[in-house]
């Protein structure tokens, strides 16, 4: 297992630096900011000034070298928009798109595994049909329209929550969450939902095919025959074997919804870390894309770090193969 | 089921009566583009600026249609060509209850050009300016060269407190620890990407402004903005997309206000390069630049249907233009009007011109930057294609757009030939659009910054510097109405229209449209 983990964390180390250059020569390829962020009123004097305020007149590949050599002391360089260190920026917006991601992680697995096992265990039933056929449009309809017209539904029409923004706050352990207060949640309700939508789907459809395949699998046939109770045979026998596809689905899904929530947080303006990398991309603040994409590629790694560990958990031929290894 | 009844009745009307009572002094308002920053010069741009208003007051207050008034100083006047007397008021007092003074605009005049990292720093509008504090309440600013524009440069710096803000950095205005101003509102609370809480200052020297709080929340996206004002979560939102204007003056809960803006949408002509690289003939090959023909940059205004453009692409939300500022305006031309549409004299003067099978252009235009700029740029290349200018329309992000435009060609020039573009005079008068679109690109002068045709003629280039040393104002407005005049029957650039700004609001709320686009709380009145 630990060789495996060294492996996987070299690897990983690559990635780091490929993703470094591909970000840093890629914005700069597009253009650089002075542009969009200066007063158009600003004379040619005062356009050099701030390119050479921010380190641009530079040739390319020595800003690369700076830029590395600040990466070593924990400085992913400061964003050109708003002046402060990148890191800050990220972490200020990391708990709102966090509670967020776990929301509609939690949303998608509680409603989306029991619906699927029920699709899996009587698929002909008309309520499975229906289950089935509300997943295809979980899947199909573009999340940006699903949550206009959560808005245009619940917010404008229904006026039963609130159309857009992150709700009050409390500090816990001096992080602020909103899903301590009732204002939050309700805030949190529609673009959790949203988020949700698609893994939501995505769950029940997986759920279910495992269990159409497990159900004819001979320990089930054999649990049983011994006379187990069903609770017992679905909870137990059928649920440890079909988790395994979905916990790996659900942790890629979840770093990719932490990372690239963007559609999401623009449409309910939700402060998160997803509506920070989609309005620094549209200004090409280099600093703040680049310390962004650096920190997801930390998160994916972690995450499947996190996966392969729960797999030795889940599936006890997981761990077996791994000390032969 | 029945014993809730009741319950949920009460909390109803808890509830209700509470936000009855707050929200008659509480206001929210929904941006489309969030400030950078609290501190009022680290970004010298719209939606920081609009931000510093209500928190730091300036000496000088432009109105809704950028007229000056006075703000800190109660009168200014130039004393001798060089130097100008500011009297300020006097019993003003900064947020943390400190007195105002002389002292307090040196201190920020030195801070304002200077701020760390700022993305666009106020140099522009300090730089060449020497003050002299002669008591407390009288100040003098000195140039070197007559300056003219010294009550509009001074309008834009907003006034700090030099006790607060010394040593003071953006981080310590963010965190609301130096953001101590003069202004209607007093700094409440900053969650940058969420929030801005402003609360009313009960001590303001100038009319008190209707709301006791007033929150900000930026909405970039544009269905989710109105969508947020439908449904009762915003009082005020600004930037109504066209498209929803018509159903919204529908809606009998909501009230919108729309103004013309110092805004002008125009094409900008490469007057320079003999070989263009975006002109060729019809068969594809090279041909000396046509642009350069005045009678081709006639044909090519003629051709152009403002009317069409107004009613179809803008909705019916927007003026035709004729010149760079819209009525209203000092230094306007009075005899500029836009030209018509006409498409047999256009045909005519392009075949004067030798061309009368016309030739080949693009037209370049960003697509997020202006109201339907994308469309716009369109409906132009089809009505100059119809002339006989084939025309091909490409349209990009405007953090790519502008560069190049500005200067993506070999050495920093320009890299189109044949663009749409806007501008915004933030002076409120023609000299910021003539100097940085019309007169002759001169690096060291700081002209023609935004002359992205190369447009050079040595009779304008005059008649602006002239106006820009004229301190009598009817002298100087007599010159900027000629030398726009002079520019434009050149057809240096070619305006199509002003653009028109649309705000929305629940009924009963009542806001002046500002020409600088600005959102300002203290301006919102309930009637």
């Amino acid at each position: 297992m630990s060789v495996f983990i060294i492996r996987r964390l070299l690897q990983s180390l690559l990635v780091v630096v490929v993703m470094s250059w591909i970000v840093f020569f890629g914005v700069n390829v597009v253009g650089d900011p002075v542009d969009t962020l200066i007063n158009p009123e600003s004379d040619q004097a005062e356009i050099e000034a701030t390119i050479k305020r921010f380190g641009l007149d530079k040739p390319i590949h020595i800003q690369y070298l700076y830029f590395v050599e600040n990466a070593f002391k924990g400085d992913l360089g400061k964003s050109f928009i708003f002046g402060e260190p990148a890191l800050k920026l990220i972490a200020q917006r990391m708990p709102a798109t966090m509670e967020l991601a776990v929301a509609s992680l939690l949303m998608s697995v509680i409603i989306g595994i029991p619906l699927g096992v029920y699709a899996g265990l009587r698929p002909d039933s008309k309520i499975s049909k229906t289950i089935m056929a509300g997943s295809i449009l979980g899947f199909s309809l573009p999340s940006f329209w699903v949550g206009l017209m959560f808005i245009m539904v619940f917010a404008v029409m229904l006026g039963w929550l609130p159309a857009t923004g992150r709700g009050d706050t409390v500090d816990l352990l001096g992080v602020p969450v909103s899903f301590l207060t009732w204002d939050g949640l309700s805030h949190m309700f529609l673009p959790a939902l949203n988020l949700a939508l698609f893994k939501f789907s995505f769950v029940i459809r997986l759920t279910r095919a495992g269990t159409k395949e497990a159900i004819h699998q001979d320990y089930i046939k054999f649990a049983r025959a011994k006379g187990l109770s069903n609770n017992r045979v679905v909870l137990v026998h059928l649920m440890k074997n079909i988790l395994i596809p979905i916990v790996t689905v659900i942790g890629l899904e979840f770093g990719n919804t932490i990372a690239f929530s963007v559609v999401t947080e623009t449409v309910f303006a939700w402060p998160g870390m997803g509506k920070l990398l989609i309005d620094s991309i549209q200004l090409l603040d280099r600093p703040v894309v680049v310390a962004y994409l650096m920190m997801i590629v930390l998160i994916f790694i972690v995450i499947n770090l996190l996966v392969d560990i729960l797999y030795s958990i889940l599936d006890p031929r997981v761990r077996v193969r791994d000390i032969k290894a | 089921m029945k014993i809730l009844k009741p319950a949920a009745a009460v909390l109803l009307a808890v509830s209700l009566g509470l936000s009855g009572a707050a929200s008659a002094k509480d206001l929210t308002i929904g941006l489309r583009a969030e400030p950078t920053a609290m501190d009022p010069h680290f970004h010298n741009l719209g939606p920081n600026n609009s931000m510093s208003m209500h928190m730091y007051s300036s000496l000088i207050l432009p109105d809704e249609k950028q007229r000056l008034h006075p703000g800190l100083a109660t009168s200014w006047k130039a004393i001798n060509p060089l130097t100008w007397e500011f009297k300020l008021r006097k019993g003003v007092k900064f947020h943390d209850g400190s007195p105002f003074t002389a002292d307090d605009v040196i201190f920020t005049f030195k801070r304002a050009p200077d701020v760390e990292g700022s993305p666009s720093s106020f140099a522009i509008y300090t730089k060449g300016k020497t003050l002299k504090k002669i008591d407390d309440y009288t100040l003098h600013i000195s140039t070197e060269q007559p300056y003219p524009l010294m009550p509009n440069d001074v309008s834009t710096i907003y006034i700090i407190s030099s006790e607060k803000g010394t040593g003071a950095k953006t981080a310590d205005y963010n965190s609301g620890k130096a953001a101590v101003g003069t202004g209607p509102f007093k700094f409440k609370e900053y969650v940058p990407g969420d929030r801005i809480v402003l609360e009313r200052n009960e001590d303001y020297w100038g009319p008190k402004p209707e709301w006791t709080k007033v929150t900000f929340k930026p909405i970039k996206s544009d269905p989710s903005r109105v969508a947020a004002l439908l449904a009762g979560d915003l009082d005020v939102i600004e930037v109504v997309p066209t498209v929803d204007i018509e159903r919204l003056k529908k809606e009998p809960k909501l009230a919108l206000s729309q103004g013309v803006s110092n805004r002008v949408i125009y094409l900008h002509i490469d007057h320079q390069r003999d070989a263009s690289p975006f002109v060729k003939a019809k068969d594809g090959s090279a041909i000396k630049n046509p642009l350069k023909d005045k009678r081709v940059r006639e044909a090519i205004s003629k051709a152009i249907s403002r009317d069409l453009i107004v009613e179809k692409v803008m909705e019916g939300v927007a003026i035709k233009a004729g010149q760079l500022l819209p009525e209203g305006f000092f230094g306007r031309s009075a005899i500029l009007k836009p030209v018509e549409y006409d498409p047999k004299g256009a045909k005519k003067l392009l075949t004067e011109a030798g061309f009368p099978n016309g030739f080949k252009i693009t037209i370049h235009g960003p697509n997020d930057r202006y109201i339907n700029d994308s469309k716009i740029a369109e409906a132009v290349g089809q009505m100059l294609t119809r002339l006989g200018i084939e025309t091909e329309v490409v349209t990009m992000p405007r953090s790519v757009y502008f560069k190049r435009a500005s200067r993506g060609g070999p050495d920093g020039t320009p890299e189109f030939s044949f663009i749409l573009v806007g501008w915004g005079s933030g002076t409120g008068e023609p000299s910021s659009a003539l100097k940085a679109l019309l007169h002759t690109y001169d690096k060291a002068k700081g002209f023609g910054t935004a002359n992205r045709g190369r447009y050079s003629n040595p009779v304008v280039d005059k008649m602006i510097e002239d106006a820009l040393a004229e301190v009598d104002d009817t002298k100087r407005a007599a010159l900027l109405a000629k030398a726009t005049e002079t520019a434009l029957e050149d057809f240096g650039i070619i305006p199509l229209h002003y653009q028109v700004n649309t705000w929305g609001a629940r009924k009963g709320l009542k806001y002046k449209a500002r020409t600088d686009e600005r959102t300002l709380a203290h301006e919102i009145f309930s009637q």
